[in-house]
């Protein structure tokens, strides 16, 4: 009967889904931005160094970044951006409805969503995957060594899915201990009912912080599933999508050409043809976007390049503290590489 | 045999029936159990109010601009303090904060004036409450006209949100209650029916559904190019939502009226709205008072949902306060600021409820 229920309403969902891609995949996202004067950016309404109102009132954060990216790419101005904060179950109606014109919020990259849900995905802003969090007492230094040890996690989210197939692929032994919210889940881990805490390595480090002594405990460097999280704009605007596809791509190009916000307008007069058509001073690489030449200029001058955004928010300047790993750029051991522009 | 002819003086009540001491020995020592109820009673408070005050109070930091500024031996309130102006005004751009001042101080106001009695021009301050201050409000608050910057609605946040929300769902609700409630008394079939098909519906559905609703399902039907701003489809939200509640709540009301009151009315030569609007709605909504301030105390407290369609109402701009990650770890200290503002209103409203009825107080009082 549940099951029944639970049918009928994800064919209404996706019917209704179907019928919001119909109503709007036609619309010119660039125009309708032009129009309005303002990126409307779906954002997480609260995410530790990826969305987040700081004390001003000002968004901050990893996704926040990519919105503002895009305003500076289409406005010249990073601070033409409106955020709609938006919670999971809505992210995807919002996209669809036309309410926002893009979402940045956190979400994994998946088959289903990118297929059925009419959405694309643009790229990766940050490889995120579950990892652990054990107490350094315990001495342990890698998730091998967790044989028979009682895990805390928080229910209904596939991170218990995760760990149970960890542990079994693994020939180990586990005893969950499952919580309801991720304060609760801080909290069984400190008073000492679990000897381990999961969770994806981004909620791990924002976890970390609020023990009473968050020196006492360390990330372990095992990531045990994929998590990629990235942006996403509505299917059948592919100008719309190129926009928001390469101002990623132009952060994670600056970074490897070592243009910053700092020396960019020293960058503009370097040789090396590779910084010069990515700041247009060598062809026009935004007119295939409908942007002027300016466009990763004005990205790097008022966001940053990938690794200034980073360390911002989530790295090693911010109190997340979380090691670049495979968020690196290729070139640096990661995995993170931008298709060349020319 | 003596007799006495002068009266004894009136001499002071014995000592152990007046005084705090025999207010004690009375109300808490009267016997032996509850003697040691008493005594355990006061143990339990030592046990609950020395950590709370020693953590809320005397361990707790009030200075400082960051976390650093946090022992964390008690409560941070610096957290509170760095964040006031943003759980009380949302996302507003700091340089238009006047403007909301200004507008919950022409509000205060006007209901200070309708509040206390002595005040003349009740009928004009009545109809500026109601017609004239709504276009204000919104010209403040929102701005475009008269030179004002714009401030969309999605800064709006805090507590002048939930404000908002609470106002406009309290002065929408209550007329549209007192309608529905006469059309599901009235004699005529469709009036009656239409009524009573809308007050089961809207009752019979949580108000986190109807958010849902107008929230993720209502911009999928609307035409390309069209959308209604979240916070307007919050607002028809709520305003239906609680027009069925106050419409039972005032049903409940004017059934305590006595037949005869409408029918003696009636042989005056009223017409309908005369016998309701001066005879039968002045008696039932003096009894209805409790009732419709208990529905408007629900009302402010369950605008917290509209949390779930990402408006950052007062709770909800304290849980995405604690998201920064400069501030993690300070949900206690949050919850607790939420929590004592909510109670400062809903304690507010329940007094003036209860002045309103001694106020009132007419007879019916038992």
């Amino acid at each position: 009967m549940r099951n029944n229920k639970n049918n009928w309403l994800l064919a209404t969902s996706a019917a209704a889904l179907a019928l919001g891609t119909a109503s709007v995949a036609s619309a010119n996202t660039l125009q309708t931005t032009l129009d309005r004067g303002a990126v409307q950016c779906g954002v997480s309404d609260g995410l530790p160094g990826f969305s987040a109102p700081d004390d001003q009132g000002d968004w901050q954060g990893l996704d926040v970044d990519v919105c503002r990216a895009v305003a500076a790419a289409v406005f010249g101005d990073a601070d033409a951006v409106r955020y709609i904060s938006l919670n999971a179950v809505e992210r995807f109606t919002a996209l669809q409805s036309g309410e926002v014109d893009m979402l940045s919020r956190n979400t994994t990259w998946t088959t289903t969503r990118d297929t059925t849900l009419g959405l694309n995905f643009t790229g990766v802003t940050f490889y995120d995957g579950q990892g652990f969090l054990v107490s350094s007492d315990l001495g342990v230094t890698s998730a091998s060594e967790l044989d028979g040890a009682a895990v805390c996690t928080q229910s209904g989210t596939t991170t218990e899915l995760n760990l149970a197939d960890y542990f079994r692929a693994n020939g180990m032994e586990f005893q969950p201990i499952v919580f309801d919210t991720s304060e609760q889940t801080v909290g069984g881990f400190e008073a000492g009912r679990c000897d381990v805490l999961t969770s994806d390595t981004s909620q791990l480090a924002a976890l970390r912080i609020q023990l009473s002594d968050p020196d006492g405990a360390v990330i372990l460097p095992e990531i045990i599933s994929k998590e990629p999280l990235g942006p996403s704009v509505r299917q059948g605007d592919d100008q719309w999508f190129n926009i928001v596809k390469w101002a990623l791509f132009a952060m994670i190009n600056a970074e490897e050409y070592g243009i910053t916000s700092e020396n960019v307008d020293e960058m503009r007069n370097s040789e090396d043809p590779n910084i010069a058509r990515l700041l247009g001073q060598d062809g026009n690489y935004g007119e295939g976007k409908g942007l002027d030449a300016n466009w990763a200029y004005n990205i790097i001058s008022q966001v940053g390049n990938y690794a200034e955004s980073y360390d911002r928010n989530v790295g090693m300047d911010s109190p997340l503290q979380i090691e670049r790993g495979i968020n690196a750029l290729w070139t640096d051991g990661g995995i993170l590489y931008a298709p060349p522009i020319r | 045999m003596t007799i006495q002819h002068k009266m004894i003086e009136a001499r002071p009540a014995p000592r152990n029936t007046v005084g705090p001491v025999a207010w004690l020995r009375a109300n808490l020592f009267s016997g032996p159990i509850n003697s040691i109820f008493t005594l355990l009673g006061l143990y339990l408070l030592y046990l609950l109010l020395t950590p709370t005050i020693q953590w809320a109070i005397i361990n707790a930091d009030w200075v400082g601009t960051s976390r650093d500024d946090c022992s964390r031996e008690g409560a941070c309130w610096v957290f509170v303090s760095a964040r006031f102006t943003q759980f009380i005004y949302g996302l507003y751009p700091r340089s238009e904060i006047w403007r909301v001042d200004v507008t919950f101080a022409t509000f205060a106001a006007l209901i200070a004036w309708l509040a206390i009695p002595r005040l003349p021009f009740k009928r004009w301050v009545v109809l500026a409450t109601l017609v004239a201050f709504p276009i204000f409000a919104y010209v403040m608050l929102y701005g475009g006209h008269f030179g004002l910057r714009v401030v969309e609605t999605h800064r709006w946040g805090g507590l002048m949100l939930t404000l908002v929300l609470a106002v406009v769902g309290m002065v929408g609700a209550l007329p549209i209650g007192i309608l529905l409630a006469l059309g599901r008394r009235s004699q005529m079939p469709i009036v009656k029916s239409f009524c009573v098909v809308f007050i089961e519906f809207w009752r019979g559905v949580p108000l986190i559904t109807v958010l849902f609703m107008a929230s993720v399902m209502l911009p999928l039907f609307m035409p390309t190019g069209v959308s209604v701003d979240r916070l307007i489809r919050a607002f028809i939200g709520i305003t239906l939502f609680q027009s069925a509640y106050m419409a039972e709540v005032i049903r409940g009301g004017l059934q305590a009226i006595p037949r005869g009151q409408e029918e003696a009315a009636a042989a005056l030569g009223m017409n309908y709205w005369m016998r309701m609007g001066l005879i039968v709605l002045p008696q039932a909504l003096k009894m209805m008072i409790p009732g419709i301030v208990n529905t408007f105390i629900s009302l402010f407290k369950d605008t917290t949902l509209v949390m779930i369609i990402g408006l950052f109402d007062l709770l909800g701009i304290v849980q995405a306060a604690l998201s920064d990650s400069r501030w993690l770890g300070f949900a206690l200290e949050g919850y607790v600021f939420a929590a004592f503002m909510f109670w400062i209103f809903c304690f507010s409203m329940s007094r003036y409820s209860q002045y309103l009825e001694r106020k009132l107080h007419t007879g019916h009082k038992r």
